[in-house]
């Protein structure tokens, strides 16, 4: 047994039927090293979402996985349905954006920790309160004691995202499945639970998939980027490989159309012109060929393999080529 | 400029202040919402979502507004546009007082309009993108062909295709095409002053840069004067010629962009500073500027609002409310830290 914790290789998630099935993720491999922690970087559509689900089978019935999903050495597709309610929560948890929403409202924080800390350690609930209040300060939940009495409605937006990252952990999983974590938080808060999650990770050694469509986000917490695309990888590497070399025209476009304080007052940003992909209508090449500027007859026909750039970089550009990057003309690419 | 005297009103005629007129005034503006809780609904509880705020925009500026929620940000553009009304304060519009005899609140509806953050719930699911947009136009007195084609028009100086998109519902176009009706929407009636509260938000990265542009372009186009809400501070610092800093209610920092984002003199503004990501792989944030969540606007704390998180407190913080202090340059803040004779002990020993 390795230490990959996560090993994904050709997953394709369907959804509907007949002429109207959409394939959200059109062939994904991921692998999660233990201790490590991977951004899946993307916009509404691009199958980041619903990548992560598949690790869990959280999707509905109607929904098709394809390929193959390892986690810890198990084969998550082919799990019967005891070991998988087993398997989830103590081998793999999940934290969403909205913790409003993944809590029940009518029952008390603490109490939900326990039982679930109950149910898959076959623990007494008095067992599970003291393990939920311990969570709680590991979380650094002011005055913890009591706020493990509280319904959901009583805390604030980033006490609740502490309480959720702390029932996540209830059952010590070996992998962290982050949703958009902090999306929904403040600015002043998202920096403290981002700050919480490194540390947390390091100190636990937890492997952590966190999606996010905020490449600043990603920046502050993961070891290695993978970007999406139309419902797969386009890019992959290691957080500053693809900040600061990135090879593919859409990871290119993300970092320039962003505004930061080296864009001059008055002046335009450089943007992605057109709107995201319909995935029920996918070209049949590039999915980011109708919007890219140096896309050619090839790129509308075939769909670009991963190029292999340097130690774990990547990009699926028929463009993209070591030497792209080095020379950094991409008047180059055209000819 | 020229372009535009065909459907749009020359400027010159409506600007009745002159130049050194700010186009929008606010003074005092309170807003408070009560609400009954407790026990049989015994207990009354005030939520001080605006407590007494002044600014001014001047002509032809962007003025940013930042803050959290529950800062008042979304309250304060509401009030300005009269879709609730304020329970204090004046709103003069280019030096007429909003609702009286020289500026009626219909004829300052016509000079301000607001774009929203949902561009879906902001449009009629059941107008065409052209009946939307000449909507407003008709219902003032344009004749429908001229309201078409001026809707045709703004449809082509916004991005749009008239040919493709006119005939289309909201649920049939995408967001960023549909906050792009929002805006030629907002732009049919003539406006000179647009608020844009979190209008480019709920868009995905790639498309926002596009919808900045053309927010710039229009501008520019119209000559028109921008009220820019956001959280996102790098948008904010890219649209905004002088930002405004909220925090529970209350003004924090108001000055020039620049001046706010290099030297923030509010500790509230540093630490909303100092929070956002780096952006650098070998040098992350190690250490949050601030803990805890914002506190709840219902029962806000006394003297300076801040104070319950801020790293230079003192007793004086706890007791006193600063107010705004000039700094130089047209850059206020409002704390003791900021006014040299305001007695905060860091200011002595420094």
């Amino acid at each position: 047994m390795s230490d990959l914790l996560v090993d994904v290789k050709k997953l394709t998630v369907d959804f509907g039927s007949g002429a109207k099935t959409v394939r959200a993720v059109a062939g994904v491999d991921l692998s999660l090293a233990k201790g490590e922690t991977v951004a899946l970087l993307g916009e509404s559509g691009s199958g980041k979402s619903v990548t992560l689900r598949a690790l869990m089978r959280l999707h509905p019935k109607s929904a098709r996985i394809g390929g193959s999903v390892e986690v810890d050495g198990r084969d998550v597709l082919k799990l019967p349905p005891a070991e998988l309610a087993a398997f989830r929560g103590r081998t793999v948890a999940m934290i969403f954006q909205d913790p409003g929403l993944a809590f029940d409202p009518v029952y008390k924080v603490g109490d939900q920790i326990a039982e679930a800390v109950k149910r898959h350690d076959r623990s007494s609930m008095a067992e599970g309160r003291k393990r939920a209040l311990e969570l709680f300060e590991r979380v650094r939940i002011p005055s913890p004691e009591r706020r493990l009495d509280n319904y959901p409605h009583e805390m604030s937006g980033g006490m609740r995202q502490r309480a959720m990252i702390a029932l996540a952990l209830a059952c010590r999983p070996k992998v962290l499945l982050a949703d958009e974590p902090t999306t929904a938080l403040d600015a002043t808060v998202q920096i403290q639970v981002l700050l919480l999650l490194r540390e947390l990770q390091r100190e636990l050694g937890l492997g952590v998939i966190f999606v996010t469509h905020d490449i600043g986000v990603a920046v502050e917490v993961a070891d290695r980027i993978a970007v999406m695309y139309g419902g797969r990888i386009v890019e992959m590497g290691s957080c500053a490989t693809v900040i600061r070399t990135p090879a593919h025209p859409y990871t290119k476009g993300l970092l320039t159309s962003r505004a930061g304080h080296s864009v001059a007052k008055g002046s335009r940003l450089v943007a992605i012109p057109g709107a995201p992909p319909d995935l029920a209508n996918l070209p049949p090449g590039c999915a980011f060929a109708p919007r890219c500027e140096i896309a050619s007859e090839p790129c509308r026909q075939v769909i670009p393999p991963p190029v292999d750039l340097g130690p774990g970089h990547f990009a699926c550009c028929l463009k993209a080529t070591p030497a792209t990057i080095q020379a950094a003309a991409p008047q180059s690419a055209v000819a | 400029m020229s372009m535009i005297v065909d459907t749009m009103k020359p400027l010159d005629d409506v600007d009745r202040g002159g130049k050194a007129t700010a186009l929008l005034s606010v003074r005092g503006m309170v807003k408070h919402f009560g609400s009954n809780s407790g026990l049989l609904g015994r207990t009354k509880t005030v939520v001080r979502a605006v407590d007494g705020i002044d600014f001014d925009v001047i002509k032809g500026e962007t003025l940013g507004i930042v803050g959290e929620s529950g800062c008042g940000k979304s309250t304060t553009a509401r009030l300005i546009m009269q879709i609730i009304k304020p329970d204090q304060g004046d709103i003069l519009f280019d030096g007429e007082a909003v609702g009286s005899p020289a500026l009626s609140l219909n004829g300052f509806r016509k000079q301000t309009q607001m774009i929203f953050q949902d561009s879906y719930a902001s449009l009629n699911p059941r107008l065409t993108v052209e009946d939307t947009i000449a909507f407003g136009p008709r219902v003032q007195g344009m004749s429908n062909k001229a309201a078409v084609a001026q809707a045709h028009d703004l449809l082509r100086r916004v991005g749009l295709e008239p040919s493709r998109f006119a005939g289309c519902y909201p649920h049939e176009i995408s967001g960023g095409q549909r906050q792009r009706v929002n805006i030629a929407r907002g732009l049919a009636v003539g406006p000179r002053l647009l608020i844009l509260d979190e209008a480019v938000s709920a868009l995905d990265k790639s498309v926002e840069a596009q919808v900045l542009n053309l927010l710039l372009d229009l501008k520019e186009e119209f000559g028109l004067t921008y009220i820019f809400i956001s959280h996102d501070l790098n948008v904010v610092r890219f649209m905004s010629d002088r930002v405004m800093v909220m925090y529970l209610g209350k003004v924090a920092e108001l000055g020039p962009s620049e001046s706010i984002f290099e030297n923030p003199r509010h500790p509230y503004t540093q630490a909303l500073l100092a929070s956002m990501p780096s952006m650098d792989p070998d040098n992350r944030t190690q250490e949050a500027p601030i803990t805890g969540d914002p506190p709840n606007p219902i029962n806000p704390p006394p003297g300076c609002r801040f104070h319950t998180r801020c790293k230079y407190v003192t007793s004086l913080c706890a007791n006193a409310e600063p107010a705004l202090y000039d700094v130089g340059g047209g850059h206020e803040a409002a704390c003791h830290l900021a006014n040299p004779n305001s007695g905060h002990p860091r200011l002595a020993a420094a």
